[in-house]
């Protein structure tokens, strides 16, 4: 399926997007290496969300171009991304309502696998796309959900099934969208154990307001204000930075 | 069938120990067949032997039975409306039709003829129909019905226009068996297409394909994804419903020997699209209850009270929308469902 090299090294240049006269991103270059946990923070409207549309293709920008591996990926449509090894989360539920946990997963893994064209023999009968489903049900501890319509569950296990869809393409790059929001911290924290132990190769970059859990999981953070680039760096230096406490002590006030 | 082949090896459950649920029990798509199914499946031949002087309307229902079969996979599965089926339903049977005018009478190779014309047309019309929404997709599938129509009327040298396309000498079916006056022929020929299409179509949409037409259906936004591209998909499926469209319409005409104007009109259409939603969408079986419903309703009432049976079958139409989502079979579902609890609380 995926056809990329080893260098899954995701960049962009001066990436834009404007919406008449408002300006939701604005000439943004950043590197993710391979194996990053990079953190986006800024405050609500600081066109976090837009940069990750921007990199999946749900968008395409004003200017600027996005670069995979050293392919320029900007023209690309969002399933040809997906090929490429670099999928997305939602930060409301994007899920598939009607269908049980269980289909939604062995769907996806059916897609990653290329059965796409298989329509000559059932889903249930594809057992090692049911072991792969399951599996990965149980390391979110969804097992006991597989049949449950996705509708009907807690909005906390949609959160999982969100990330369970994600990590069923097997991504070599995963943008991940506020995958905490809304659910009680003690869960999020489960929730990040899971992507703690994504393989050592994987990048993610993760959208999140929780401090906690972005100082103990990012290994670079980048912080944006205004659909620009304030800074960039390591969590120490991100802490010690006086711009980033003013930005978050500003929005507190106004709070 | 292949009912064995396609229940769950007993081997993939001792992989997966981690889960609570028993690989058995875990919902996938499969294609067991069901005892009522069995039973579904043998009440036409009982209609054979039962009301022998109502085989032409038998195989009558069976055909557009099959016709509204290619609805479903559309609009049922993959959430595709549509207005101008019957372009694709016309296509087949002004295809196997002229065929049949013109020396060509064998019919199973007239059949494929007019799968594979309405299958090109389709396939060519499907890149229309999924860049819209829903109203979009309305509109150009009845302007392309009205289109069709309005061609084949207008070229009556070679339809019969508004007269209609006669004249068809269609062959013995295997070379030996005579298109007979009581329509034994025809009912067996409209029973065994219908039943070997529906067996393979009941297997496309419980396979890895058939989930990613209800995965557009249930979440077309989170689809790319998971790197589907949803046009391409619309595109496939859609073509298969333009075949299975043109098959039943070849059926039709080969079997009364005749093709109508109305046979590609937009009251054909419409009507369809009501047997669907009264017998239930996604389901497949709805489209063939739908159907039979429908007709006999309407041989029925037409019979009591010709001017007003519309008025009937609207009537009902309305208080199945109203009170039974998902139609007839939609409906027996949650009764079912509602009987099973009752039974299992008490």
């Amino acid at each position: 399926m995926s056809t990329v090299g080893t260098d899954i090294t995701l960049r962009t240049e001066g990436l834009s997007k404007r919406w008449g006269a408002f300006l939701a991103n604005s000439d943004v270059s950043l590197t993710f290496k391979p194996g990053a946990r990079h953190a986006l923070i800024g405050p609500n409207g600081a066109g976090k969300t837009t940069f990750i549309n921007l990199l999946t293709g749900s968008f395409m920008p004003s200017s600027g171009k996005v670069f995979l591996g050293g392919e320029d990926i900007t023209e690309l449509p969002q399933h040809e991304r997906v090929h490429r090894g670099m999928t997305r989360t939602f930060q409301l539920n994007t899920l598939f309502a009607g269908m049980t946990v269980l289909e939604s997963v062995a769907l996806a893994i059916s897609e990653r696998r290329g059965l796409q064209s298989v329509w000559y023999k059932t889903v249930a009968n594809h057992p090692d796309v049911i072991d792969e489903a399951m599996a990965l049900l149980a390391t979110l501890k969804l097992s006991d959900q597989a049949n449950s319509i996705t509708r009907s569950m807690a909005y906390g296990k949609q959160r999982l099934v969100e990330i369970a869809l994600a990590l069923a393409t097997k991504p070599r790059i995963l943008l991940l969208d506020e995958p905490a929001a809304g659910i009680p911290s003690a869960e999020s924290r489960e929730l990040f154990e899971v992507l703690a132990n994504l393989p050592r190769d994987v990048t993610v970059l993760f959208i999140e307001h929780d401090m906690g859990l972005v100082f103990r999981f990012a290994d670079r953070i980048t912080v944006m204000v205004g659909g620009k680039v304030l800074t960039e760096g390591t969590p120490e230096e991100i802490a010690a930075d006086p711009r980033v406490k003013e930005v978050y002590l500003g929005e507190a006030e106004h709070a | 069938m292949n009912a064995m082949t396609d229940t769950l090896k007993p081997a993939t459950v001792a992989k997966t120990t981690m889960t609570t649920i028993p690989t058995a029990h875990l919902n996938l798509p499969n294609d067991r067949w069901r005892p009522l199914e069995i039973v579904f499946w043998l009440l036409p031949i009982a209609a054979y032997f039962a009301f022998p002087g109502y085989l032409v309307l038998i195989s009558q229902i069976m055909i557009i039975g099959l016709f509204a079969l290619s609805l479903d996979l559309i609009l049922g599965y993959a959430g595709i409306v549509s207005l101008g089926h019957a372009a694709f339903f016309g296509l087949g049977a002004y295809t196997a039709g002229l065929l049949a005018v013109h020396g060509w009478g064998e019919p199973l190779s007239g059949l494929l003829a007019g799968a594979v014309v309405a299958g090109i047309f389709g396939f060519i019309v499907s890149f229309l129909v999924v860049r819209g929404q829903d109203l979009t997709r309305l509109m150009v599938t009845l302007g392309i019905c009205l289109m069709l129509h309005e061609a084949a009327n207008k070229a009556s040298w070679l339809t019969g226009g508004v007269d209609g396309l006669s004249g068809m000498m269609v062959g013995n079916l295997f070379g030996r068996f005579e298109f007979d006056l009581n329509g034994t022929v025809a009912f067996w020929y409209s029973f065994a297409v219908l039943f070997i299409l529906f067996v393979v179509l009941r297997r496309l949409v419980k396979s890895p394909f058939g989930l990613s037409l209800i995965g557009i259906r249930e979440g077309v936004r989170r689809m790319p994804s998971l790197g589907v591209n949803v046009n391409r998909r619309l595109i496939a499926i859609y073509t298969v419903s333009a075949v299975i469209a043109g098959v039943a319409g070849g059926l039709l005409a080969q079997t009364t020997q005749f093709v109508g104007l109305d046979s590609l009109g937009f009251p054909r259409s419409a009507e369809l699209l009501i047997m669907l939603v009264l017998g239930g969408t996604g389901r497949l079986y709805g489209a063939l209850i739908g159907a039979a419903v429908f007709m006999v309703a309407q041989d029925y009432i037409s019979g009591l009270n010709p001017a007003y049976w519309q008025f009937y079958i609207g009537l009902l139409l309305a208080l199945i929308v109203l009170f039974a989502r998902g139609g007839i079979l939609g409906g027996l579902e949650k009764l079912a469902a509602g009987f099973k609890s009752k039974k299992e609380a008490a």
